[in-house]
Order: structure tokens, then C-alpha cells, then sequence
């Protein structure tokens, strides 16, 4: 897909991630906000996928996780904009009795989720699995997973960057949203990650360093890695995101982490989003 | 009573594990670091493109599995069953049970017959941790022959699955071809004077106790309750409706166990006087297998003590 054409979506998405929350008054607007580009061309671009007939499975097509289940709104948005099940069901986001739970679930069956997140630190395990399931299956197709800069506090992911390295599975490409920011804070304040790339590439990554919200930078990174699968390493891309971005007031903090709009607020945000694929 | 050959139920997971491995390509299976005490080793090199080891990274292999699992395959996890329930509760809460994903959670060394290792290795909590939650089926199987039997259920089966067995050797006294109903309890032996139920390890010694029982005039009716969750609570009820008392007895922690699950049952539908032969709310610690059961109250004469004062409560 064309850049332009790539930024509309991401443009859609945006209105569709302010229009979720405010709607219910709830969820994590910044952070989807800032991961949306990196998404977008994911499934818009690169990954080769069938939305008209998911298979859990995956067999014979990429798969996705989403590690820091949080910005479920960006990863909802997505898949239904890309035609896993009908958008207006965005509107029964975090609403009693809808498939657009919280936090993504498989309990609801909703089309595009392959498994529950939410709890932090654990979704590069899943996308190891899967990758090793891939592999036993010989089915050539990557496996994705995005995962938080906040979630890299957590012990399991260093066990599971480990295996992957140990492991040499090089049909795994991880993407950090590297934002620097989580709930309490500025990463820097709450836990210093010191350097991230050097820390992946000590557990045998290769890391392709990018800025996440440069969509032609996104479509180059994923195509790079692309070609690099198969190389005897897993990768790594390490996305410099801006929480909140397309949003003014939402970035350059860490206060709409899990912070709704108001009436006021979601009006000024979506003014400054252009509707480009219809809102929901 | 008849003598059986004493071995192990983690050898029957062993044992029961490659049998499933040779009767499906699907199945594959992850350990932290435990091979050897997990008796994985035979599944490990008849099958080592299946066989993934994960270094001692318990909650890192647990999610593998789930995302192996969504893919289609059949993925046992072996560790000791502390490291496989408590130190990855969340992931197996998240990524097993609420997701459904068909993992198969082996955990062996359950219990205070771990023995000399003392307490941070011999859980006394897990069946109730996994009972709690949401689509896990929980079995405890009571000899080599039926742990062998119920792995090759439980990778027949789809969904997540918690097998947990033991260390020391026992005896041997189910039938090798016996199939494994998951679900079903089985009766060892019918009474009329009071129902025992148990599992794993302490069926044996409920057998002892009935034996003893027997010559002192009082006709115990025995039920191996190999599965937890869900609880044949048919059986349950049609035993007690007849002998009009309980006795359970198991190797965990009175809290949470396999007595906790009777009780329910029972009051909800049938309350009888009932006993129960399980750990009071204390710790385990160092020592041999046989000293430990003896020093918990969770041997033979236990079992025989708590028959004899719940008939007096009838």
C-alpha cells in the first residue's frame, strides 16, 4: 500500500481510538495512539493474512500478538478497518456483553485475537511458541508481536529474549514501542531500561532501530526484516514512538496512559484527526 | 493383602508421555531443566524436533506452550508441580485457562513425599490453585499403571489439562490397559459403612485402611477420585446416600483440595458427617517420604482413625 494511502488508515484509526474511549469513558488512549503507524503498516502492508476467513492456527499466513494488551483500541481499530469483523461493532468497546473486551480475549471469539493479554511480559513467550510451531510446520510465514517499554520491567521477557536468541528463531520479529513512558512516569524515572538495543543484541537479536511514527520508516524497518528472517537470529525492531501522536495535548506526557477525553477534549482531539474512511 | 511392584507415577508420565508422542505427531513437550526428574527423557530422544527445553524459565515455557498450543499442537509442560502452578499462576491464568488453549500442565514432586527437599519444594496449595480456575481439568491419578494411562488421556483430550504425581514409588495395583475416563471417579471396592474418597498417593493407603478396617468389622466402600475437576459428583452422591458418612483423604493442603470439592457437594445436596485426612494450614518440611505421612496425619492409621470417629458421628 502507498504511504499516503497508509496514513489515511492511521489517520482513521486515531479517530476511531478517541471515539472508543470517550465513548465508554474508559481505556488507554496515548499508547495506542503512539503504536498506531507501526500497526497499521503491519496489517495494511506487510503481513500476508486472510481476514475474511481467520484461523486460529495461523497455518499459511502471518500471525500477530499483542503483548501489551492495553491499547486494545488501536489493535481493535485495525482489525476491523482490515475486515476481520464489521467496524461498527468498535462502538461496543468495553460495554457489558461485547467481544471488544477490555483487554483482547479468545473467551469472546472475537475474529483477529489469538490469545489474552493484558498481564504484562508475556506475549513474546506466546510469539516463540509460534514460532516454533511455524517451524515445525514448515510454514515459511513470520510471527509478530508488539510489546510495551514498560513490559520490558517484567522478568519473563528477558527469559524469553534469552530462549529466542539461545533458540535461534529467526522467523520472530519483535517490535518495541519505545515511547520512554509508562504509568507512573517517564521510564527513565520509574525503572531506566539503559540501552535497549545493546541489551537485545547481548541476547543474539539483530535490532533495526527506527522512529515508529515515520510511517515510510515503518514499511522499510518491516520489509528489512522481512528479508533478514531465516538468518539464524530473531529481530528486533526498536520503534521510537511519541505517546499520544496525531494528538497535541496527549503528547509529550505519560497522563493519558489510561485517561478517557472529555466531551471538550475528544471534540479538539478528533478536529485535529481527518476522517478518511468514514467513522464508525 | 496382594503385593504390587512399588515404582514411581512420574515414570508413568514418562512412560505415558512417549506412548502419546508415538500415537500423535502433534504432541510435543517443554521442560525447565527437570528431563531427568520428569522421566521425559525417552520422549526427548525418540522425538528431539518435539522436545523443547527452555533452561529454568518456567513462566517463559508455560506462555511457549500456549502459543504452540493455539497452533495446533498438543504441548506438555514438565516441571516440579511448585514451579508449574504458583510461580506461573498469571500465565496460566492469562494464557491457558481463560484463553482455552490445550496445554497440558505436568507436574510432578507434588506433595510431602518430595521428602528430604523440604517445603519450598513440596506444594501442598496446587490443586486448589487449579481448580479455581476457569476450563482447567485437574487430575491426580493414584499408581504408575493409571498416571501412564491418564497422560495419554489428557493429550487426547482438548483443553487445558493439570496432571500432577509424585516422586516416590508405590504400588503398582491398576491394570496397565486400564483406559483412563477423565471425569469418571472409580470404585475400588464397595462398603456399605462409610465412603472413603481419595486420590494419588493416599488411595493406597485408603486401601490399607480399609483392609484393617475390615477385620475389625467395618465394611469400608473406596473411591478413587482421580479427577478433581470436574468431579463426579454422581458417584459422589450415590455413595454417600447409601454408607451416610465420609472420610476423604489426600497428600494437599486441607484447604482447596480434593476434601474442600466433597464438602461442597455434600452440603449443597446431601450433608453427612464426614472427616477429612489432609495438611491443617502448616507447611511441610524435610524428611523421608514415610516420616513425613506419618508426621501429617496422612497415613494409614490416619485414615483408619478418621473412619472409626466419623461413624461415630453418624
Amino acid at each position: 500500500m502507498e504511504i499516503n494511502e497508509l496514513k489515511r488508515v492511521a489517520s482513521q484509526v486515531r479517530r476511531d481510538i478517541i471515539r472508543m474511549v470517550h465513548g465508554c469513558q474508559s481505556g488507554h488512549p496515548g499508547g495506542s495512539l503512539g503504536a498506531t503507524d507501526l500497526i497499521t503498516a503491519l496489517y495494511f502492508d506487510q503481513m500476508q493474512i486472510n481476514p475474511a476467513q481467520f484461523r486460529m492456527d495461523g497455518i499459511g499466513e502471518d500471525m500477530f500478538f499483542l503483548s501489551n494488551g492495553h491499547i486494545s483500541p488501536m489493535f481493535y481499530s485495525i482489525l476491523a478497518r482490515r475486515g476481520y469483523f464489521p467496524v461498527n461493532e468498535l462502538a461496543t468497546f468495553r460495554r457489558l456483553g461485547t467481544r471488544l473486551q477490555g483487554h483482547p480475549t479468545t473467551a469472546e471469539g472475537l475474529p483477529g485475537i489469538r490469545i489474552a493479554s493484558g498481564s504484562l511480559g508475556q506475549g513474546l513467550s506466546v510469539a516463540v511458541g509460534a514460532a516454533q510451531a511455524k517451524r515445525l510446520n514448515n510454514d515459511p510465514h513470520l510471527v509478530f508481536v508488539l510489546m510495551g517499554d514498560g513490559e520490558q520491567d517484567e522478568g519473563q521477557i528477558w527469559e524469553a529474549a534469552m530462549y529466542a536468541g539461545a533458540k535461534k528463531i529467526d522467523n520472530l520479529v519483535g517490535i518495541l514501542d519505545y515511547n520512554k513512558k509508562q504509568i507512573d512516569g517517564p521510564t527513565d524515572v520509574v525503572m531506566h531500561l539503559g540501552d535497549m538495543r545493546a541489551k537485545y543484541e547481548a541476547f543474539g537479536w539483530k535490532v533495526i532501530e527506527l522512529n515508529g511514527n515515520n510511517m515510510q520508516q515503518v514499511v522499510d524497518a518491516l520489509r528489512l526484516a522481512r528479508q533478514g528472517a531465516g538468518q539464524g537470529q530473531p529481530q528486533l525492531l526498536l520503534a521510537h514512538t511519541e505517546m499520544g501522536m496525531g494528538v497535541d495535548f496527549m503528547m509529550g506526557t505519560h497522563k493519558w496512559h489510561g485517561t478517557p477525553p472529555n466531551d471538550e477534549q475528544a471534540a479538539n482531539a478528533l478536529s485535529q484527526l481527518e476522517e478518511t474512511l468514514g467513522d464508525y | 493383602m496382594e503385593t504390587y511392584e512399588k515404582k514411581d507415577t512420574r515414570s508413568g508420565f514418562g512412560a505415558g508421555l512417549l506412548e502419546a508422542g508415538r500415537h500423535n505427531p502433534k504432541v510435543v513437550a517443554f521442560c525447565a531443566d527437570l528431563t531427568g526428574s520428569l522421566k521425559m527423557g525417552d520422549f526427548a530422544k525418540e522425538f528431539p524436533d518435539r522436545f523443547f527445553q527452555t533452561g529454568i524459565a518456567e513462566a517463559n515455557m508455560t506462555n511457549m506452550a500456549a502459543g504452540m498450543a493455539l497452533s495446533g499442537f498438543v504441548p506438555f509442560t514438565g516441571t516440579f508441580a511448585a514451579f508449574a502452578t504458583g510461580r506461573v499462576y498469571d500465565q496460566i491464568r492469562q494464557c491457558v485457562a481463560y484463553s482455552n488453549k490445550n496445554v497440558k500442565i505436568a507436574a510432578s514432586h507434588a506433595g510431602v513425599t518430595l521428602g528430604e527437599d523440604g517445603a519450598t519444594h513440596q506444594i501442598l496449595e496446587d490443586i486448589g490453585l487449579m481448580k479455581m480456575l476457569p476450563n482447567m481439568t485437574v487430575i491426580v491419578p493414584c499408581d504408575y499403571n493409571q498416571t501412564m494411562n491418564a497422560t495419554i488421556a489428557a493429550a487426547e483430550y482438548d483443553g487445558p489439562v493439570y496432571l500432577r504425581f509424585g516422586r516416590p514409588k508405590v504400588p503398582n495395583f491398576t491394570p496397565a490397559d486400564q483406559k483412563f475416563e477423565i471425569g469418571k471417579a472409580q470404585m475400588i471396592q464397595e462398603g456399605k459403612d462409610v465412603t472413603i474418597f481419595a486420590c494419588g498417593h493416599l488411595v493406597w493407603k485408603a486401601m490399607e485402611a480399609a483392609e484393617i478396617l475390615k477385620e475389625q468389622g467395618i465394611e469400608a466402600e473406596l473411591i478413587n477420585i482421580h479427577t478433581i475437576k470436574p468431579l463426579d459428583v454422581e458417584a459422589v452422591l450415590k455413595s454417600v446416600a447409601k454408607t451416610r458418612c465420609v472420610v476423604t483423604a489426600e497428600e494437599h493442603m486441607r484447604n482447596g483440595g480434593l476434601g474442600d470439592s466433597i464438602a461442597q457437594v455434600l452440603a449443597l445436596n446431601n450433608p453427612v458427617p464426614m472427616e477429612m485426612v489432609a495438611v491443617d494450614d502448616v507447611f511441610g518440611q524435610s524428611g523421608t517420604p514415610d516420616e513425613l505421612l506419618k508426621a501429617y496425619h496422612l497415613d494409614t492409621p490416619d485414615i483408619v482413625e478418621a473412619v472409626k470417629k466419623v461413624i461415630k458421628r453418624k
